[in-house]
């Protein structure tokens, strides 16, 4: 997995690439968090993510509750067929 | 319930029990299901229904292993259309009761990969292990 991020006022484009599992979620974790921590606002773009599991969707409710708790925004502006379908089935769950 | 039928064939691969087999576990499935021409969005949740299995056995079954050089086994079997997947593993014993996937309620995400695994196939069921191996999953799905 790799990553870019764009900078636009205070906001940040986060573009991951790859495939999301186990073994690299620390990577995307590492990626996303400490923007997040920092107050900017975060717009997560998944349009070239291949893949991607639990430890994958767990990433995303951090982030997402880590943007609560610091009174910021967080979200998916573009997503891939896969991640789409992984997506809809933790929707039925969580 | 798929109309074409699949070839009937079998094949296993034995991988380190670690994070990073993880890939090599989903490349392994995408070739198999290839050769048993599986549909596309089938082949997807099917790699992932096995993927979250093997991330399990690297998470949960040896937590607490020092040993790198251990093994997980996935074998693929395909027969009269109905498809097996086992596991076999060395790890501690699972104790099938304790495996499910969390309350609805409960907003943390662990457990999400045991719900994905019961969403996708059609049974999943811990079996004993013959020597030398302690753990052996077995998921089912018709096709």
């Amino acid at each position: 997995m790799t990553y870019k991020i764009e900078e636009n006022g205070n906001s940040r484009i986060i573009h991951l690439t790859g495939e999301i599992d186990m073994d690299v979620a620390d990577k995307a974790r590492q990626s996303i968090l400490p923007l997040i921590e920092a107050g900017h606002e975060v717009h997560l773009n998944l349009s070239k993510v291949e893949y991607m599991d639990s430890s994958g969707i767990s990433v995303l409710i951090e982030s997402k509750k880590l943007s609560e708790k610091k009174n910021t925004k967080f979200e998916l502006v573009e997503v891939s067929k896969p991640v789409e379908k992984v997506l809809a089935m933790a929707r039925k769950f969580l | 319930m798929s109309e074409t039928a699949h070839l009937d064939h079998s094949e296993k691969k034995a991988f380190l029990v670690n994070s990073s087999s993880l890939k090599e576990v989903r490349n392994f499935c995408r070739e198999v299901f290839e050769k048993l021409q599986i549909q596309q969005e089938l082949k997807d949740e099917l790699v992932l229904a096995i993927a979250e299995a093997a991330q399990n056995i690297v998470k949960h079954a040896f937590k607490n292993s020092a040993d790198v050089n251990e093994l997980m086994v996935v074998e693929i079997s395909c027969e009269n259309n109905k498809l097996q997947i086992a596991f076999y593993d060395r790890g501690t014993p699972v104790d099938p009761k304790k495996v499910k996937h969390r309350e609805i309620d409960n907003v943390k995400p662990g457990g999400l990969g045991t719900f994905f695994i019961q969403e996708i196939m059609d049974a999943v069921e811990f079996k004993d292990g013959n020597k030398p191996w302690i753990n052996h999953l077995v998921l089912t799905k018709q096709l």
